[in-house]
C-alpha cells in the first residue's frame, strides 16, 4: 500500500493540478475551455468527462503498451479514446440529457483534445497502469478546476446565477428598480479567453513567488 | 511659488522619508506642474521644448470645446424634451453637473490604477491617462451609470494598457477599449433609444422626464429605417442626441485645428479618414443602400470625433508616412461599411478604429520592408 502512494506517485498525481497544469502551463485544451464555460454546470460535466476518459484511456494504453507495434500506436490510441468518448456521450444522453445538449459537439470533440493524446504519448506509453491512472486523474482534474473556475465567474457575472440558482437577487436589477445589469461580455468566449489569461497570470505569479522563496 | 512648495515637501517622499510609498504620486505632480530639469544622460538626443506631458495638455485643451458643447447639449436635450423654457446658463449648468461626476470617476479609477502600478513597478507615473480619462466620459451616452464607467475604465487600463507595458506600448486605444467593453457587456445601456437623453434632475437642475422616455440618435433612426429629420444646422452645432462629446462638428473642428496647428495629430491620417468615409459613403449612396447621404454620414455619430481624436492617436496609429494614408482611409471606409451593412451596429467608428489599430503594425512593417527592398535593389544595380 505504501508503495502505491509513494512520493513519486503522489507527484504524478499532484503535478498536473498545479506546476504542470494542462491548461495554464502546457496551454492545451483551450478551445473547449472557452466554449463550454458560459455556465457552471456544463463546465463541471465537461471537466468530469475528460477526467474519466483520460484516466481510463491511460490505464488501457498502459496495459497495451508492450503489445502495440510502434508504427500504429496513434491509431490504437484513437480507437481506445473514441470508444470511451462514445460511452461517456451515451451515458450523458441517457442520464443528463439537458447538459449533453448544451455541450453538443464538445463531448465528441474530446477525442481530439490535446490533453488526452499528450498524456497517452508522453506518459502511458512509458509507465505502468497504476501510475498512468494517477496521471490521468490528475491531468483531468487539473483541466477541470480551470474550467470550473472560469465557469463560476462567467455564470455569476453573466447571468447572476450559479448552477441555475439565483445568487444576485432579482430586486437589484434595473428592470425591477435596482441598478445592476448582467455583464453580457461574460457570456462571450472572448471574455473566457481573458479569464483564462488572468488565471495563468495569477498562477505564474504564485508559483514564481514560491520558487523564489525556496 | 509652486516650486518652493514642492522643494519643501520633497524630503518626505524620498527614500527613507515617511511618505515614501507616495513617491510616484509626488513625482507625477511635480513633473505635471513644472517642466522637469533632468535630461537624458546617455546618447545623443534632440530635445523639443515640449515633452509628452505638454503634448497631453494640448490634446486636453483641444478636447475642451467638444466637451463644453456636449455639456450644453445635454441640458438642451433635457429641457427641450420636457418642453421647459430655460436660459443658456441653466442648460449648461445642468449638463455640467451631469457630466462632471463621470469625468471625476474616470480620472479617479484610471489614475488610481496607474499610480498603484507605477508604485508597484517602481516606475514614474505615465501621463497618457490624462487624455484617455477625458475622452472616455465623452464617448459614452449620458445615461451610462457611474459604476459601469468605473468598471470599463478599470478593464481598459489594466487589459488594454498596463498589460502591454503602459503608456506608449498599447496596441489598442484604451478609451475605445473601454467603450467596446461597455458596448458588448451592457448593450442595453450603451445603445438603443433610452440612454441618449438625461432623464433625471440633478442638484436641483434639469427636469424629471417620464419613465420610458425614448429618443434615438439620428444614426439609430437611419439604422432602423426611419427617416432622419435632423437639420444640417443641428448636425453642425451638435444639438442632437448622441454620446456626450461627439455631436458637435464645429467644436471638434476647433479641436482639430489646435491639434494640427501644434502638429500633435497627423493631417495625413485625419484627411484620409474623411476621404475614405466620403468615398464609401458615396458608393453606398449611389447604390441606394443607405437612407443617408455621404456628407450626413460624416457629420453624424462619432465619425468626426473618431477621426480627429482617436484615429490620430500617435501610439496606436500607423507611424510610417505612407502607412498613415492607408490606415486612415481604411478606418473611414470600414466605419461607413459597418454602419450600412451590419444592421446590429448603427455606429461603426469604434469597431473600425479598433480593427485598424490591430493592423497598424502590419502596415508599418510592409512599408518599411518595401523601402528596404527598393533600396537593396538599387544597391545591387
Amino acid at each position: 500500500m505504501s508503495k502505491l502512494f509513494s512520493k513519486e506517485n503522489r507527484e504524478v498525481f499532484a503535478n498536473p493540478l498545479n506546476l504542470d497544469n494542462p491548461v495554464t502551463v502546457q496551454v492545451l485544451g483551450i478551445c473547449s475551455a472557452l466554449a463550454v464555460t458560459a455556465q457552471l454546470e456544463p463546465a463541471l460535466v465537461m471537466g468530469l468527462s475528460v477526467t474519466v476518459i483520460t484516466a481510463f484511456a491511460n490505464v488501457i494504453i498502459s496495459l497495451l503498451r508492450k503489445t502495440v507495434p510502434n508504427r500504429i500506436r496513434i491509431i490504437v490510441q484513437l480507437v481506445v479514446v473514441a470508444t470511451l468518448v462514445t460511452l461517456v456521450s451515451q451515458i450523458l444522453k441517457a442520464f443528463a440529457y439537458d447538459v449533453s445538449v448544451q455541450l453538443s459537439v464538445y463531448v465528441g470533440l474530446i477525442i481530439t483534445n490535446c490533453i488526452l493524446m499528450g498524456r497517452l504519448e508522453a506518459f502511458a506509453m512509458q509507465n505502468g497502469p497504476w501510475e498512468s491512472f494517477l496521471d490521468g486523474v490528475g491531468s483531468g482534474l487539473g483541466y477541470a478546476w480551470i474550467l470550473v473556475a472560469v465557469g463560476f465567474v462567467r455564470e455569476l457575472f453573466g447571468a447572476g446565477t450559479l448552477l441555475g440558482m439565483r445568487i444576485i437577487p432579482e430586486s437589484m436589477y434595473v428592470e425591477n428598480g435596482g441598478w445592476y445589469v448582467n455583464n453580457g461580455m461574460m457570456t462571450m468566449p472572448a471574455m473566457a479567453m481573458i479569464l483564462v489569461g488572468c488565471i495563468i497570470w495569477a498562477h505564474r505569479a504564485y508559483n514564481d513567488r514560491k520558487a523564489s522563496k525556496q | 511659488m509652486v516650486k518652493n512648495f514642492l522643494d519643501k515637501i520633497r524630503p518626505h517622499f524620498e527614500e527613507g522619508g515617511k511618505l515614501k510609498s507616495f513617491r510616484s504620486v509626488f513625482d507625477g505632480m511635480e513633473t505635471f506642474l513644472l517642466v522637469p530639469n533632468t535630461t537624458s544622460r546617455v546618447g545623443v538626443s534632440i530635445h523639443d521644448a515640449i515633452d509628452s506631458k505638454r503634448i497631453m495638455s494640448f490634446v486636453v485643451i483641444a478636447l475642451l470645446p467638444a466637451l463644453l458643447v456636449g455639456m450644453y447639449n445635454i441640458g438642451y436635450q433635457n429641457y427641450t424634451a420636457a418642453g421647459v423654457e430655460a436660459g443658456f446658463l441653466e442648460m449648461f449648468a445642468y449638463g455640467f453637473a451631469v457630466t462632471l461626476p463621470k469625468i471625476i470617476v474616470s480620472y479617479l479609477v484610471g489614475l488610481g490604477i496607474e499610480f498603484i502600478v507605477a508604485q508597484w513597478k517602481k516606475e514614474e507615473i505615465q501621463e497618457g491617462y490624462l487624455v484617455t480619462g477625458l475622452i472616455i466620459p465623452m464617448i459614452v451616452p449620458v445615461g451610462c451609470p457611474l459604476w459601469m464607467l468605473a468598471l470599463a475604465v478599470a478593464f481598459s487600463v489594466i487589459f488594454a494598457k498596463e498589460i502591454f507595458g503602459g503608456t506608449g506600448m498599447n496596441i489598442f486605444n484604451p478609451a475605445l477599449v473601454a467603450r467596446a467593453f461597455l458596448f458588448f457587456a451592457y448593450p442595453t445601456m450603451m445603445s438603443g433609444e433610452s440612454v441618449w437623453v438625461s432623464t433625471e434632475p440633478f442638484l436641483g437642475l434639469g427636469n424629471q422626464l417620464p419613465d420610458g422616455f425614448t429618443m434615438a440618435t439620428p444614426l439609430g433612426l437611419a439604422g432602423s429605417g426611419v427617416e432622419v429629420t435632423t437639420s444640417m444646422t443641428d448636425m453642425f452645432t451638435g444639438l442632437m442626441p448622441g454620446s456626450i462629446g461627439e455631436t458637435s462638428v464645429i467644436a471638434i473642428a476647433i479641436g482639430a485645428a489646435i491639434l494640427l496647428w501644434t502638429r500633435i495629430a497627423s493631417w495625413k491620417t485625419m484627411l484620409s479618414v474623411f476621404v475614405g468615409g466620403a468615398l464609401v459613403g458615396l458608393l453606398f449612396q449611389s447604390c441606394d443602400m443607405t437612407p443617408l447621404t455621404w456628407y450626413e454620414h460624416i457629420l453624424l455619430g462619432g465619425f468626426c470625433f473618431g477621426a480627429v481624436f482617436m484615429a490620430t492617436d500617435p501610439v496606436t496609429s500607423a507611424r510610417t508616412e505612407g502607412g498613415k494614408y492607408i490606415y486612415g482611409f481604411l478606418i473611414g471606409a470600414l466605419a461607413i461599411a459597418i454602419r450600412v451593412l451590419n444592421p446590429g451596429y448603427p455606429e461603426g467608428m469604434m469597431l473600425a478604429i479598433l480593427f485598424m489599430n490591430m493592423f497598424a503594425p502590419l502596415i508599418d512593417y510592409s512599408f518599411v520592408q518595401s523601402n528596404i527592398n527598393k533600396r537593396a535593389k538599387r544597391a545591387i544595380k
